[in-house]
């Protein structure tokens, strides 16, 4: 009758078995039994479709079925188990037609599995573990090789935590108003440690591996769909300033090209243009929140069209704001950076060897990296070459290794004359 | 369902409240207890006495070992607990959120919460093995 029902289905998985997934988790209130009911329901779609024809709404017969296909193996279990019969029996009880159900029910189980899976309660790890499998619907496998731990570890991390959400009954649902931007939170820093994870590894050249960068995105698009907060919009659009510079951002080869060195041709226009426009959104509610502020910061760069150009001095200003509500040497560092674009080496310097005095950031390369840079810059070659040599010894990425090695070379032919 | 919640108490913070700073975090705490228990949610609780009367009871070389002071020797200390009744996890978490120790507690007081665990299967099963 159909010919191509398996591709039919196939593009209703891609599309809708998220929804349906959630749906079901919040109708059986378990992720498991969620996932064996929703697959259970695509197999009979496949034989009873055949036969019957294709229903007028394929995703609520599809959560349906999920439903009373669980019921059933919960009626079959319950033989043995008298909890579980009265368990059966109170889901029959609580019936609602699914097929009832309007769009706005809909995106709501997609946020509750969202904010059940980054409850804060769950710790970093599990929380991005969960998101990861849960919401994206990636392998447990590919999860494990994005992050470099054994498939055996990531399924545990799962287990755990879908362990942990059963038996301290941490509920399947949406935060109430006021606990939002607590609860948000999670959800941001969970979907900005994968987009980091993948900034950072994507220059690896393993093709093999999921792309998390556009994992994060996707992420970010859907939770500032279904959530169009603040700073919902400005993590989005700081993603999409990040992710406009891919290109620029790497040699064929995997070299590292700093942002004032990258043929800013190369940049994404479309993505710059769609980045603009949120951080425009983040800054609609005062103050500002922190990611509505490094997304304005990457906005600056974006809008600059070399890199002479930079304003400098406003991005040193958002640093400063971002300090006052995230206090940490990594954003002062930052921020004696664009001081020493805006006011010279000398006042950069200055910053960056006041904050390693206090030690903060001895072990962190990057800092050293700036320090060798602002050195160079005022001839001071011999502490350059220092601070470059302690920075390669910390440094841990392959080209970001060589990117020093290189930095270090360039210094010893400027020397020379010496 | 059943929420065990372990109140924690910097001692060191705790030593250097004013009596007055005292008064009110005592003031807000048995009010809000009294909101919990009229309210349905209070489902048992103790402040507890200083950590240095405390007893440890351990297993050592075939009998009873008993020594002075608290299990751990750290600077937060368990200062109450409390059995607290709500529908899950978020529940619990909203109701102890409002616990006024958190707020006037200089930073040195802090909340555990720990589901109870059902145990009706175990002790079935220990039943049955007491059967045969």
């Amino acid at each position: 009758m159909t010919p191509h029902l398996p591709q039919l289905l196939g593009e209703i998985y891609r599309n809708e078995s998220r929804l349906i997934f959630a749906a079901l988790v919040r109708l059986l209130g378990d992720f498991d039994l969620a996932e064996d009911a929703m697959h259970d329901a695509f197999k009979t779609a496949l034989e009873q479709w055949r036969k019957k024809g294709i229903p007028s709404n394929p995703r609520a017969w599809l959560v349906s079925t999920g439903r009373f296909k669980a019921i059933d193996l919960i009626r079959r279990q319950s033989k043995f188990d008298p909890l579980q019969a009265v368990h059966a029996e109170q889901m029959v009880a609580e019936t609602v037609d699914p097929s009832s159900q309007v769009d706005k029910a809909i995106e709501d189980d997609m946020l509750r599995l969202i904010f059940t899976c980054c409850h804060p309660a769950l710790s970093l790890d599990a929380r991005t573990a969960m998101t990861m499998r849960e919401v994206c619907d990636l392998t447990t496998e590919a999860i494990a090789s994005a992050f470099l731990v054994t498939p055996a570890t990531m399924a545990q991390r799962i287990v755990r935590a879908k362990a942990k959400i059963r038996e301290a009954k941490i509920p399947f649902e949406v935060p109430p108003e006021h606990e939002l931007p607590d609860r948000m939170d999670a959800v941001l820093q969970v979907i900005y440690l994968v987009f980091n994870e993948g900034y950072y590894t994507s220059s690896g050249g393993s093709a093999i591996r999921v792309d998390l960068s556009s994992e994060a995105i996707r992420l970010g698009r859907l939770l500032h769909t279904l959530l169009p907060e603040p700073e919902a919009a400005g993590l989005l659009g700081l993603m999409l300033l990040h992710e406009s510079r891919r290109s620029a951002r790497t040699t064929p080869t995997g070299d590292l090209i700093l942002l004032e060195d990258q043929n800013r041709s190369l940049w994404d226009r479309h993505l710059i243009a769609e980045g603009l426009s949120l951080v425009a959104h983040a800054f609609s509610s005062k103050p500002a929140g922190p990611y509505a502020l490094q997304a304005a910061i990457a906005a600056l760069h974006a809008e600059a069209a070399h890199s002479d150009a930079t304003d400098w001095a406003q991005i040193a200003g958002l640093y400063g704001l971002l300090l006052r509500i995230h206090p940490s040497p990594i954003i002062e560092l930052n921020r004696a950076i664009a001081i020493a674009m805006h006011k010279g080496p000398e006042a950069g310097l200055r910053q960056i060897d006041a904050i390693l005095e206090r030690g903060e950031l001895n072990s962190y390369h990057l800092a050293h990296s700036a320090r060798a840079e602002l050195c160079r810059k005022l001839g001071q070659i011999a502490d350059a070459r220092a601070s470059w040599e302690r920075a390669l010894a910390l440094a841990q990425q392959d080209p970001e290794r060589r990117f020093i090695e290189r930095k270090l070379s360039e210094l010893g032919a400027a020397s020379y004359p010496d | 369902m059943k929420y065990i919640c372990l109140g924690y108490m910097n001692e060191e913070v705790w030593e250097t409240l004013s009596e007055s700073d005292r008064n009110t975090f005592m003031d807000a705490c048995f009010a809000y207890d009294d909101e919990l228990r009229k309210n349905g949610h209070f489902a048992g609780g103790e402040g507890l006495q200083d950590a240095r009367n405390a007893a440890t009871l351990r297993w050592r070389n075939g009998k009873v070992s008993v020594t002075d002071g608290p299990f751990a020797e750290t600077k937060e200390q368990i200062g109450g607990i409390m059995v607290l009744e709500a529908t899950d996890l978020n529940h619990a978490i909203r109701l102890l959120s409002k616990h006024p120790s958190l707020q006037f507690g200089h930073g040195g007081s802090s909340w555990e919460i720990r589901p109870a665990a059902d145990l009706t299967a175990l002790v079935e099963a220990s039943k049955d093995r007491g059967k045969r």
